[in-house]
């Protein structure tokens, strides 16, 4: 058990480590200089070569890979070209906890909503509630995230006008600023999660309910209650939390979008915006942060599912 | 992994190859069975047919700015007029033919390239399989739209890299699945008969293993496409992707963003395409998983 967590968490150093291997030297290839982005492609020569020794981008590749990565090995991931040249830890330390915020929410919604959904669904199999929540979850994982941000503030934000269209609110500025800003692009991002979650609790149930475990609860008398909440449904979870990796990520991806519909200055529109404006360092850092929440978050439930699941052995 | 699909379940390596062949009027049945993929078939047709008349039954140019502008829908203008005054229904129309240009040719390229790898991974083993999936296992960790996010970034906006990026993106599902498969057929007997008549390792892997591994590739590709099709909106969306000049559904989003409290027609229809293409793919690949008898690997 501990060899297999050693092993599996230096698997995902690894991968970080390729990952931050791959965008350093992928963003060094590509079209368009980032040094005549930052002189707004009108420096002269003079002045682009100072810059470019300014910022140690006339050393081979090789030593700038290794200074690049002790430097982000101490957390220093360096500074936005832009404007006042904001430190790049800084900006992602203000977007960060907007980002888990969104995804957070989105992810407390959609268990709500899914679990309650997916279970009538699979006790009341093939009747009205049943189709329902099976074209519900259809419908779900075939409406592009933000564009059910748009729909929510059409008809939440424009017309009825019960909640705000954009921004964010931090937490300590009081509970219902923050949520208010946040239900709507929460339910976005949290839609197709919903779905997914609903499907896999709705065939889980339908798996369990089959057994024989279940053949002998229900013959020892046991109330209907109890057979599925007590029964069946922990039984069915397991499945579920084995996506629960997979969710994160889908919840981050759908962060990295609705985002940018709700005006909400995260990890994702971070992203986008250095994309954009061709701001390396920037990408650079989000993409290492969103690939780091991947990775974790991947280790993080596999580990938990050796609790859940005490079947799970890694004895290897 | 595609971000909405794969949830890997650790029996996802060994699958099955299809117990029996799909003939065209089991196909038939098929669909008159099942009417949401009978539904989906013909919603889908519907839009593949706006995509090939393209500006041919657009009721007015695309991009011609009319003198209505942010017109609700009306007689002339049924799905209304967007804040320059341009037709949204022609908009939509044109959209949908980028859109669904976008979404079949990457996936087109990315089931290519991903099978390719996939089968000679794990028709050769050793280090060609060795380093082909360390870099698919790698990009499998990430979800395929944030794998094209990135590339976006390395690569730059517009149409090509967009394409290069929604391609790119998509190869692990294919090259897991072809190489899973080739895996659970290589040391059947007709591969081990062909070899034995002198056929070369190349016409092994694509006369014999192939026809034999093509059930979960289709349905594979299938739902892929409903996933481009919302990479490539969500791309746009985010500006990411095509030029101005070229409505595709997502963009039309975009530039609707700023004026929906005044004109909600233009946050809806063109929204409403892409929910309609994406469900009908969804529910024919759903249809199609039972018919190929793939077992669902945990793809939704």
């Amino acid at each position: 058990m501990t060899r297999y967590m050693i092993r599996r968490t230096l698997g995902a150093l690894v991968v970080m480590w390729a990952v931050a291997t791959l965008v350093f030297f992928m963003l060094r290839l590509v079209p368009g200089d980032p040094i005549a982005a930052m002189l707004f492609d009108a420096g002269d020569a003079g002045a682009i070569e100072a810059l470019r020794h300014k910022l140690g981008l006339d050393q081979p590749i090789y030593v700038q890979y290794v200074k690049w990565f002790w430097n982000m090995a101490q957390g220093d991931l360096g500074a936005s070209i832009y404007g006042s040249r904001v430190p790049v830890t800084q900006l992602i330390a203000e977007a960060l906890p907007r980002t888990l915020s969104l995804a957070g929410l989105a992810f407390v919604l959609a268990v709500v909503i899914a679990v309650p959904a997916g279970l009538i669904a699979a006790t009341k199999r093939n009747t009205a509630a049943d189709h329902a929540v099976t074209f519900g979850a259809f419908l779900g994982l075939s409406m592009p995230d933000f564009w059910v941000g748009i729909l929510l503030i059409i008809v939440f934000a424009a017309n009825l006008q019960w909640l705000p269209a954009i921004g964010y609110v931090p937490l300590k500025e009081g509970f219902w600023p923050w949520l208010s800003h946040l239900i709507l692009p929460a339910i976005a991002v949290g839609t197709a999660f919903s779905a997914i979650i609903a499907r896999m609790i709705r065939s889980a149930m339908l798996e369990v309910l089959k057994t024989d475990y279940m053949r002998v609860a229900r013959a020892k008398g046991l109330t209907r209650a109890m057979l599925i909440l007590r029964h069946a449904f922990p039984n069915a979870l397991i499945p579920v939390v084995t996506v629960m990796g997979i969710a994160f990520a889908l919840l981050m991806a759908g962060a990295v979008v609705v985002e940018n519909v709700f005006a909400i200055k995260g990890l994702g529109r971070l992203l986008i915006q250095g994309i954009l404006n061709r701001d390396y360092p920037v990408v650079q850092g989000a993409i290492l942060v969103v690939s780091a929440i991947f990775v974790f978050s991947n280790l993080l439930v596999d580990l938990l599912y050796t609790v859940i699941d005490p079947r799970i052995r890694y004895d290897t | 992994m595609s971000e909405r699909a794969a949830i890997a379940d650790p029996g996802a390596e060994d699958e099955a190859p299809p117990r029996r062949r799909a003939g065209w009027a089991e196909l038939r049945a098929l669909l008159w069975r099942d009417k949401k993929a009978l539904v989906g078939t013909v919603v889908l047709a519907v839009f593949a047919l706006t995509a090939i008349l393209g500006v041919a039954i657009a009721p007015y140019d695309p991009n011609a700015m009319l003198y209505d502008m942010m017109g609700a829908p009306s007689l002339a203008h049924p799905l209304g007029t967007d804040d320059l005054g341009r037709d949204l229904l022609s908009r939509i129309v044109v959209g949908t033919q980028v859109s669904l240009f976008i979404g079949v040719s990457t996936v087109a390229i990315s089931l290519v390239i991903g099978v390719a790898l996939g089968l000679y991974a794990g028709y050769y083993g050793g280090w060609l399989d060795t380093v082909i999936m360390r870099y698919i296992d790698l990009q499998w960790a990430f979800p395929n739209f944030i794998i094209a996010v990135y590339l976006v970034a390395v690569f730059g906006a517009g149409i090509v890299n967009l394409i290069v990026a929604i391609s790119l993106a998509f190869l692990d599902d294919f090259a897991r699945i072809a190489r899973s498969m080739v895996l659970s057929v290589k040391e059947e007997q007709y591969v081990a008969a062909a070899r034995t008549t002198g056929a070369s390792d190349t016409r092994i892997i694509w006369r014999h293993i192939l026809p034999n591994v093509t059930a979960p590739i289709i349905v594979q590709a299938t739902v892929s496409v409903s996933y481009a099709i919302l990479a490539e909106a969500s791309l746009s969306f985010l500006g990411l992707g095509v030029e101005a000049s070229t409505p595709t559904w997502g963009l039309i989003l975009a530039e609707a963003r700023s004026f929906i409290s005044r004109a909600w027609w233009l946050g809806i229809f063109p929204g409403v395409a892409i929910m309609l293409t994406v469900l009908s793919i969804n529910f024919i690949g759903d249809a199609l998983r039972d018919f190929l008898d793939v077992r669902e690997t945990g793809n939704i």
